[in-house]
């Protein structure tokens, strides 16, 4: 085993954690489905701070350690096809994620507050928790990780 | 050495590969929700909805992606090892961890289940271990599955 079988295995890692955030967020906003109740959704929060810690190792370990792999291998080049599209999917996915954290964060804070004033409803956060803007941005992270996930593997062009 | 070879894979390697990674890590994220989500169940405002989701998530979610993730290694095993010969160390790793994870994940399953029945610190508690437990495993598996040791 030489250093690049471990970073092949560092960046397999992070591409796990980054599918399986993708899987936890999707189990909470499915289990929240448009939930009137702020304790439940406080009730989440510590999972949601997993969620997040996964999303940044697999966003970070991913592109750290796949540019790594780009430059330290012969096979491959950082301006292949598919390893470009694999970067730019990337970005979109980050810029994407983090407009979906933000929504949810809101969200969040909103059903916070609602808890600590002791308000046992809140239509207003059931509309959060639904089919917002979040939501369908959520669903658009979701594709476009399974489409970076689908260039890793065939390597169109390679 | 390994890195390289992984960049020589037939095409026809492709889509068993793709079911057994996504598989891995959507299995991976269903047994993050249940070990989490049993371990602060007792300390939230709704904990009968924490049990509820962990056990849910590991039937709905957890047990197909595990099926998912095994037919997708069983299916690239037989056309990257077809000759008969001894597997490599890291197959064994995969497979090690692949059946005493299963055991792992039916116990966690089982009382995650009586958890939600019968809501007793223990079980969840019990249940939540086990899926950290085998969280440690699939992460294991996982480097194995990357860095190929011989």
């Amino acid at each position: 085993m030489d250093l690049n079988d471990w970073i092949l295995a560092l960046h397999l890692l992070s591409a796990v954690a980054l599918i399986a955030s993708v899987t936890v967020f999707w189990v909470m906003i499915v289990a929240l489905w448009r939930t009137e109740n702020p304790a439940a959704v406080t009730s989440f929060m510590r999972l949601g701070i997993v969620g997040n810690v996964l999303v940044t190792v697999g966003s970070l370990g991913t592109i750290v350690f796949g540019v790594w792999l780009a430059i330290s291998l012969d096979a491959y080049k950082l301006w292949d096809g598919w390893v470009i599209a694999a970067l730019v999917l990337w970005a979109i996915v980050g810029a994407v994620g983090k407009q979906t954290g933000d929504g949810y964060r809101g969200t969040a804070e909103m059903a916070a507050q609602l808890a600590a004033s002791g308000s046992p409803r809140s239509p207003e956060l059931a509309a959060a928790m639904g089919a917002s803007r979040a939501f369908w941005l959520h669903c658009l992270t979701t594709v476009l990780i399974l489409a970076i996930v689908v260039d890793m593997i065939w390597k169109p062009g390679a | 050495m390994t890195a390289v070879l992984a960049s020589m894979r037939p095409d026809s390697w492709n889509f068993p590969l793709l079911l057994h990674i996504a598989g891995a890590a959507v299995f991976f994220g269903a047994v993050t929700v249940a070990a989490v989500t049993q371990l602060t169940a007792a300390r939230v405002a709704e904990p009968d909805l924490l049990r509820r989701v962990a056990f849910r998530t590991l039937l709905i979610v957890g047990l197909p992606a595990y099926i998912v993730f095994r037919v997708g290694a069983e299916w690239i095993h037989s056309k990257e090892f077809r000759d008969g010969a001894d597997d490599p160390s890291w197959v064994g790793i995969g497979y090690l961890v692949s059946d005493l994870g299963a055991l792992v994940f039916l116990v966690s399953l089982i009382l995650a289940g009586i958890a939600v029945r019968k809501p007793k610190g223990w079980l969840s508690r019990t249940s939540g271990v086990l899926s950290v437990i085998l969280l440690a495993g699939l992460v294991v598996a996982t480097w194995a599955m990357g860095a190929k040791p011989d």
